[in-house]
């Protein structure tokens, strides 16, 4: 069983190490210094930090409330927020465009003069969409994970419902929120298929690491795109790292 | 005084029916039964954790009923003593005198006084989450009689504990029982704590109470 544990843990070093033979630190210099690039990181560093935040305003009560509350069809609701977990990427993207151009909201949005696909807000809702999948799970898990006996106790001792999930349950959670914010964060950077459909792969507009790789790619230019794609790899787990090293303790991720 | 009349509580399969209880002020009452005879739910329901189907709960001259466990003001002690792991000891002690806007000397004072009572002055800068059973168990009742509750509900208070544990435990209660004009509804299905702590045995059984003296069991 080790064997086998330790042969995988070998082959993501080795797929990253890949990479990294396949540029040279000039090279991720040269990207770096491109204002494609510097332009891509900017809109993703923004882009992820939005839904994140996003997400975990979302996140933190319906995971309360799946976790604490029965329901007529609750399993029916569960079923639903993961189909953003399993749904092809790149439905979720054509699902998105068909929302927003061919329902009642693309009227709503023109009647204020507001455009959604294509631009910087569709990247927002894309990555949100399948994200936010990700911060719920782990918000339920983490609070079907704390007993609730302590919530009765705060009850008791006098606080209202309120007071009981600020003071007693989200304390305990914190570990949970700082990684459903992480995932969230993490699972946005490495976003693209919904893009690529809902948000167009615009240079300077609506390019985002994620979108930048492809562009390298599909103009031939793949040292740059494996150069991006470090950057992304260090990124994404950069924050999984900061997560176990100053806030993992027994959560999901 | 606190008086039970003829509760009613359905949860899922279990019922309890004719719940029908009276205990004077100052009285000590231990409930007893099997496990899953429903002695924990109650409490519960005693408590305002858990609702009531029909019947009515009376605490000295109110109908509390159909008040939150906040309104009830009554103090409460689970089987694990649930302390609240992300805060220190004296946090724990003192969260319903903040939550009820007392000034921080008053809460630091009562905290104390607390703390010299139950033995547990050492420990108050402690984490909650890196003490023991015994610990755990002082603390919480220490948290719960805070605010001056005229009623005190405990769950099996000592049945995770070990033998010398439990000792230290029982003369606190007994102290509890004999110091402080509280009335206390203990669950246990130990017959010695019911022995030596009880004024008044509750027996229930297939959904059913019958009231007992300590020297029938």
């Amino acid at each position: 069983m080790g064997v086998i544990a330790a042969t995988y843990v070998l082959f993501l070093i080795v797929l990253i190490l890949a990479d990294l033979s396949y540029t040279s630190p000039s090279e991720i210099l040269t990207a770096l210094k491109s204002e494609e690039i510097q332009y891509s990181i900017k809109l993703s560093l923004i882009s992820c930090t939005i839904t994140m935040i996003l997400s975990l305003i979302v996140a933190i009560p319906l995971g309360y409330f799946m976790a604490r509350y029965d329901f007529p069809f609750k399993k029916w609701i569960d079923a639903i927020l993961d189909i953003p977990i399993i749904l092809p990427p790149l439905v979720i993207g054509l699902s998105l465009l068909i929302l927003f151009n061919q329902t009642v909201l693309k009227d709503f949005f023109d009647f204020f003069g507001v455009s959604v696909s294509f631009t910087v807000a569709s990247v927002i809702i894309a990555q949100f969409t399948v994200a936010c999948a990700f911060a719920i799970r782990t918000m339920y898990v983490t609070f079907a994970q704390i007993n609730n006996r302590q919530e009765q106790v705060a009850l008791t001792l006098g606080c209202n419902q309120r007071q009981t999930f600020f003071y007693v349950l989200l304390p305990q959670a914190k570990n949970g929120i700082l990684t459903a914010g992480a995932l969230a964060w993490a699972r946005a950077l490495g976003e693209f298929g919904p893009l690529l459909v809902f948000s167009g792969s615009t240079r300077m507009h609506t390019e985002v690491l994620s979108v930048s790789v492809y562009l390298e790619i599909t103009t031939g230019k793949i040292e740059a795109a494996v150069a991006v794609s470090l950057i992304m790899i260090v990124s994404g787990f950069s924050v999984l790292l900061l997560v176990r090293l100053f806030g993992y303790n027994k959560t999901i991720l | 005084m606190i008086e039970c009349k003829d509760i009613h509580i359905n949860q899922g399969n279990f019922s309890l029916s004719n719940f029908h209880f009276k205990a004077k002020n100052g009285a000590y009452v231990v409930i007893m039964g099997k496990t899953g005879c429903g002695k924990t739910t109650v409490l519960e329901a005693i408590c305002g954790l858990r609702k009531i189907a029909s019947g009515e709960v009376w605490l000295n001259d109110n109908e509390i009923s159909k008040w939150t466990p906040a309104e009830r003001e009554i103090g409460y002690v689970p089987q694990d003593g649930a302390l609240f792991n992300t805060m220190t000891v004296a946090q724990n002690i003192g969260f319903a005198l903040k939550i009820r806007k007392w000034e921080a000397n008053k809460i630091e004072e009562r905290v104390n006084e607390l703390a010299d009572t139950f033995g547990i002055k050492y420990l108050l800068e402690r984490q909650a989450q890196d003490l023991s059973g015994g610990e755990k168990q002082r603390i919480a009742l220490a948290r719960a009689l805070s605010f001056y509750p005229d009623v005190l509900c405990l769950d099996e208070p000592l049945s995770a504990l070990d033998e010398d544990t439990k000792e230290g435990m029982f003369e606190l209660l007994t102290e509890l029982k004999n110091n402080m004009k509280i009335t206390v509804l203990h669950v246990t299905h130990s017959k010695i704590e019911a022995q030596k702590l009880a004024d008044v045995v509750l027996f229930v059984s297939d959904g059913k109470i019958k009231e007992l003296n300590p020297s029938e069991l």
